[in-house]
């Protein structure tokens, strides 16, 4: 059983084990045989009985009685005592085979099976799951057996809860004891049972509880699990709700042909490049959400929108659930030279078909508005592409603007949060203090892995439910527990690194002024690409992972070079991107940049000196949940694009063709990748007809 | 194990050791020669097993004490006869207890049920699933005549005046609310400590605790590990069950040693859990410790040692040519005839005569200068409602300032079969260097024990400091309590067993007994293992 190493078998042992296999082979036939005649007497019963005595693994033998027993029910009259006789027999040899080896699936299934029969006594099953219990506490087969009883026969919840309260108080590293009385009191708690609830504090008896197993042995695992579970009842909610939109509420936007704006009375943060006057409206929920459409969407404007929205989520190909929706608003074509503006209203909540993962609805009346000038001034319109951009520091100088000009100006607008959010209630969030007073009390007292981790992740809870809470202060606490984790358990290191990242680039956006720090402006403010468009660095940060999007959703040039990434997941939210530098991270192959595929309007990709074609084997395509996700792949029409799908190179860079043939670069840089090649960049060039420069030099 | 009519001649005369005595020691030493093919025969003046160690109904216990507490007449000289080549040398007993106080403040009620008492007289005594007595009965194969109960609950006096839990174990730390959590995982670290220090494994080295460590004092190695001291006052006193203040170095040389203090700690954690249906660490048998003794009486009978009870021996004998003992002479008159003498603590050879017996080795000596003072009472109530049987220390200075030693309380309830279901049966015992400090410290426990009643029953209303008799009468049936004196076993032509210590239970008594077996008979095993004594540990009998 548990923690007891297994020993290599004692000759006389062996010499045993295969005499018992000897005696086994013959008995072995003879039930095939027997089965294959459909032959159920008593004596091939007997053959059956007695080989899963000795094999209780031997699921065949489990069918074949199964097949005599439906046969015996049709034969025998129908008085309850035969029945009872003909079914007694299987829960014997059931029991005799669990005898053997507690942990066969087969015996425990047919037992299940058999009492699903309609014959069973509570009593003797819950006598002989105590028996198999008491053999071995944490056993999951009884744990699981145990629930169905309890299920069949309607044993209250309580009654259970209160079971495994008593296997607690023997053992508390009985991970299957906590294990169940989760489940239990989801159910209770769910139901609002009397006497469990409120919530908060059946929750508060629970953390007491689990608090004694984790102060005890904190090197015991089972308590630390509980309490996980706990954090997570203490601060989910369940509705999904609105976070965060693009365009902020109140905000104003300028939508213009040219990106170099002549006006200075406009602030240059505040105009967006559009060709055909159309602009992202995105939503971004806590949650994966499902049913976002134009009915469950209401969009109000004063112009007179073009067509009918569509709503596309923005997660990986395949999936109808997504946190960011993307769709399009097509502003009327107004007079040249004249500028037109419109105010927007987006209402959501009303209908109850935007639902999360999990089954509940989006409940809460969410209301937005910002205003739209479109400018369609007269200007050349420019070949873009006779001049490249080029991620160098010296290029970049740091904003000449105020703060107060990004598009989360004010604290208000920061994020539509407080109009939205939902306010946790005050017990969890004192609840969450009490965590974190006692963790740093327990860290205080001894060294613990398992200790820090819960203090970071206890006080990431109270930033996300405290509006009051010191949040910088109390993230660079996080971000050193995290640090001193990298060091401390390097088994886990990419775990923690992730982790760093996400609450690293949330301290980044989480006030202006530290996210103005990363905002500068392109030296050439004549550039087709950035004009005097405000570009976010968040360069050199050694980052493996991108989070807070919804933070950035406003963002246009955003520079993540020199961090640690291998993936793009996250970025498909970022709509308006329109130069994304990746160059010097870890992005180890063109499905690690699949995200990329959603953003339309991107125009210059640095990908240089990564990893991609470095990896024989592609981890990051067992990443996404499946491998036939990619199945949308296939159904593409490759025919449409005969130049390339007569390549002979289709074959090779299948991969990066999937990529790009959505994107319509104008730019791309590759070079420092194993895969780049003269062959490659030729393959390139004819899946992006529109490409201006790669690497750095023209293209022909 | 017939009992004999008054004057019945013993056949044979002659035996490879004479037994005096039917206490523990005793009796043990007999079953363990007697398993060794030695002819023993076993020899009690009293009509009961158990000696010192005995379980008697209250009317016996009391007139025992009464009558062992004066000193017996001296024995008419037995006259000798000059044909024969042996003298004999007269026997005395001494008078092993004193101070006896003995009231009953029910005698109706306890007349009634007077057939259902088992009273100890060696209390308190438990013993710990892993300890040495539970090792012998099994490998003696005496399980099979007894039946354990556990402990339910262990308790501590703390410096609040308030009981505690002893937190003993990995699931006791969880369940105990009345620890901090920070106390829970300091007590727990600690533990977990001496489990590393105890593995058996060559690699964890650096896990062990230091040899410096381990000769100093206990109590500074657990202030080097910074415990509080409450914590180090329970597994001070509580689970390493030290005799005396640690903190006072005046007493010097009773000071618990961190060796010493890690073998009580991992006797206490081995034996939680040892036995699956034993809940904490401690057993009781039922029908009272007296049981042990007659198991082991039981088990040299079936191995063919002779048993004669009601058989004073008022004289041994000795050789004529040589100056060796060799028999004893009976009441009855008859001599019979043996090499080993192992005899009763009460016994002693008047000196003028007894100049060979200089030479006497002690066995195991320890706080032998020590007295015990004991303390019986029957009550109606228990210490904790709910709880029937439970230990409860009180740590030195915990009742007044100049209680210089633990005392120790041990409630038996009814469903060990020592009492009526409805009332339970309080030992206390502390050692002391004289009567009247140790009955001081005795009465101190009781009348704290009384003010818990108090405090239990009057739901807290009016609890007087000074408790009248009155009152004790309601609370108390009966009381007993005696100071008991210590003697250490000693081998010599004459061996004697030692007398029941002041520890809880029997391992120092084992070790003597063990020393006393081996030097006896060097070349034999103790209880050796034959194919019909073999015991699996898991037996049904050990637990009820």
């Amino acid at each position: 059983m548990h923690g007891r190493p297994r020993k290599p078998q004692k000759p006389e042992e062996e010499e045993a084990s295969a005499a018992e296999a000897a005696k086994l082979r013959p008995l072995q036939s003879q039930l095939l045989e027997n089965h294959h005649q459909k032959n159920y007497d008593k004596e091939a019963l007997e053959v059956s009985a007695k080989v899963l005595e000795m094999n209780p693994d031997l699921y065949t033998a489990w069918n074949y009685r199964k097949l005599a027993v439906e046969h015996y029910l049709k034969e025998s009259p129908s008085d309850t005592e035969s029945i009872k006789a003909i079914l007694d027999e299987e829960l014997r040899v059931a029991e005799s085979a669990l005898r053997q080896n507690v942990k066969s699936y087969g015996a425990w299934y047919h037992r299940k099976w058999i009492l699903s029969k309609g014959h069973s006594s509570t009593d003797l099953e819950l006598r002989l799951l105590g028996k198999f219990q008491k053999l071995d506490a944490r056993n999951f087969h009884a744990w699981n057996y145990r629930r169905f009883v309890a299920e069949l026969t309607n044993i209250p919840e309580e009654k259970e809860l209160k079971y495994t309260t008593d296997m607690i108080d023997t053992n508390f590293s009985n991970y299957s004891a906590w294990h169940n009385r989760s489940a239990l009191l989801a159910k209770l708690l769910n139901k609002k049972a009397e006497g469990y609830f409120p919530a908060e504090k059946v929750l508060n008896e629970e953390y007491e509880l689990v608090h004694q197993a984790i102060f005890t042995d904190p090197d015991d695992q089972s308590g630390w699990f509980y309490h996980l579970w706990l954090l997570d009842q203490t601060i989910k909610s369940n509705a999904p709700s609105l976070v965060s939109s693009w365009p902020p509420h109140s905000y104003r936007v300028v939508l213009s042909r040219n990106r170099s704006l002549d006006d200075q009375t406009l602030s240059p943060s505040r105009s967006f490049h559009s060709d055909s006057e159309t602009l992202a409206l995105i939503l971004y929920f806590d949650q994966p959400v499902q049913g976002v459409d134009s009915s469950s969407v209401s969009v109000k404007s004063t112009a007179n929108l073009r067509g009918d929205l569509i709503w596309k989520p923005l997660s990986k190909c395949g999936h109808d659930a997504a946190k960011a929706w993307v769709s399009h608003l097509s502003f009327p074509q107004g007079k040249m030279n004249s500028s037109e503006s419109y105010s927007v209203e987006v209402s959501l909540g009303s209908s109850q078909k935007i639902t999360s993962a999990s089954g509940f609805h989006h409940v809460k009346p969410t209301c937005f508005s910002f205003e739209v000038s479109v400018h369609l001034r007269e200007t050349p319109i420019e070949d873009c592409g006779n001049e490249g951009i080029w991620w160098k520091d010296e290029n970049f100088t740091s904003c000449g603007i105020s703060p107060q000009t990004l598009p989360f100006a004010s604290s208000d607008n920061l994020t539509i949060e407080n109009n939205y959010a939902p306010s946790s209630s005050e017990r969890c969030a004192e609840i969450i203090s009490n965590e974190i007073a006692l963790f740093r009390e327990l860290l205080s007292e001894t060294e613990c892995k398992i200790g820090k981790l819960t203090l970071a992740r206890f006080l990431m809870a109270h930033v996300a439910t405290s509006p009051h809470a010191n949040k910088v202060a109390q993230l660079e606490e996080v971000l050193e527990l995290y640090q001193d984790l990298m060091k401390l358990d390097p088994t886990h290191f990419h775990y923690y690194k992730d982790e760093h990242s996400l609450v690293l680039l949330q301290k980044v956006t989480s006030t202006t002024e530290s996210l103005f720090r990363h905002c500068y402006c392109y030296k050439d403010q004549t550039s087709p690409y950035l004009g005097s468009t405000t570009c976010v660095r968040l360069n050199n940060l050694s980052i493996s992972r991108i989070g807070s999007v919804e933070r950035l959703l406003w963002v246009q040039v955003l520079d993540l070079s020199h961090n640690e990434l291998r993936s793009t997941e996250g970025l498909e939210a970022l709509q308006l991107l329109s130069c994304l530098s990746l160059s010097n991270n870890k992005i180890g192959s063109f499905t690690a940049l699949q995200s990329l595929r959603t953003l339309k309007s991107l125009k210059v990709l640095d990908v240089s000196y990564n990893e991609i074609g470095s990896h024989s084997i592609d981890t990051t395509r067992y990443l996404f949940s499946s491998p036939l996700s990619h199945s949308e792949e296939k159904e593409n029409d490759l025919s449409s694009d005969k130049m390339v799908t007569d390549s002979p190179d289709l074959a090779s860079y299948w991969e990066a063709y999937f990529l790009f043939k959505d994107l319509n670069l104008t730019q791309l840089d590759i070079e420092g990748n194993m895969i780049s090649s003269e062959r490659f960049k030729a393959f390139l060039v004819k899946v992006l007809p529109k490409l201006h420069w790669l690497d750095g030099k023209q293209v022909q | 194990m017939t009992d004999l009519s008054p004057d019945p001649l013993i056949d044979p005369t002659t035996f490879d050791l004479i037994v005096v005595g039917t206490g523990l020691a005793e009796s043990i030493i007999a079953a363990a020669a007697s398993a060794a093919g030695k002819t023993v025969l076993h020899l009690d003046p009293n009509p009961y097993y158990g000696g010192h160690f005995t379980t008697l109904p209250l009317h016996d216990l009391a007139s025992f004490l009464n009558s062992a507490s004066v000193p017996s007449p001296p024995s008419p000289p037995s006259a000798t006869d000059d044909a024969l080549d042996y003298v004999s040398v007269d026997l005395q007993t001494r008078s092993l207890y004193s101070d006896v106080e003995i009231s009953s403040y029910a005698p109706e009620v306890l007349q009634e049920h007077s057939r259902k008492f088992n009273i100890d007289l060696a209390g308190p005594r438990v013993l710990f699933c892993a300890d040495k007595c539970i090792d012998a009965v099994l490998k003696a194969g005496v399980n099979q005549y007894l039946e354990f109960k556990s402990i339910d609950a262990s308790y501590f006096w703390d410096e609040t005046g308030k009981l505690v839990n002893v937190p003993g174990s990995r699931a006791a730390i969880f369940k105990d609310r009345s620890l901090s959590l920070t106390e829970k995982n300091q007590l727990m670290r600690f533990f977990k400590l001496v489990q590393q220090h105890l593995l058996p494994a060559e690699d964890n080295e650096n896990s062990k605790i230091s040899q410096e460590d381990l000769d100093s004092p206990f109590v500074e190695f657990l202030n080097k590990l910074r415990l509080p001291q409450k914590m180090k006052s329970i597994i001070l006193y509580a689970i390493s069950l030290a005799d005396y203040d640690q903190n006072d170095t005046e007493v010097g040389k009773k000071t618990l040693l961190t060796k010493e203090g890690i073998d009580r700690l991992a006797l206490y954690h081995t034996s939680i859990g040892r036995f699956q249906n034993a809940q904490g660490a401690l057993l009781y048998p039922i029908y009272g410790q007296g049981e042990l003794s007659q198991a082991f009486c039981r088990r040299a009978a079936v191995k063919g040692c002779l048993y004669v009870l009601r058989m004073p021996v008022v004289a041994l004998l000795k050789d004529k040519s040589n100056e060796h003992y060799k028999g004893v002479r009976l009441a009855s008159g008859q001599d019979i005839f043996s090499h080993q003498l192992v005899l009763d603590p009460c016994f002693m050879v008047p000196r003028p005569l007894n100049l060979s017996l200089e030479s006497l080795q002690d066995v195991s000596l320890r706080d032998a200068n020590d007295k015990v003072a004991r303390g019986i009472y029957i009550t109606k109530h228990s210490l904790v409602s709910d709880v029937r049987n439970c230990l409860l220390v009180y740590p030195p200075k915990a009742l007044f300032p100049e209680q210089v030693s633990s005392v120790r309380v041990l409630q038996i309830g009814g469903n060990l079969a020592v009492c009526p279901e409805d009332m339970f049966v309080i030992y206390i015992s502390t050692l002391c260097a004289n009567a009247n400090q140790g009955k001081e410290m005795v009465r101190a426990a009781i009348n704290s024990i009384i003010s818990l009643f108090a405090s239990e029953c009057s739901d807290a209303s009016s609890v007087d400091q000074n408790i009248n008799a009155e009152e004790k009468g309601s609370c108390l049936l009966w009381s007993a309590s005696y100071i008991q004196e210590s003697s250490a076993g000693q081998f010599g032509p004459v061996s004697f067993t030692p007398m029941p210590d002041g520890n809880l239970n029997y391992d120092d008594l084992m070790n003597a007994t063990f020393e006393l077996f081996q030097k006896m008979y060097p070349n034999e095993e103790f209880f050796p293992k034959t194919t019909s004594t073999a015991v699996h540990q898991d037996d049904d009998g050990e637990e009820s």
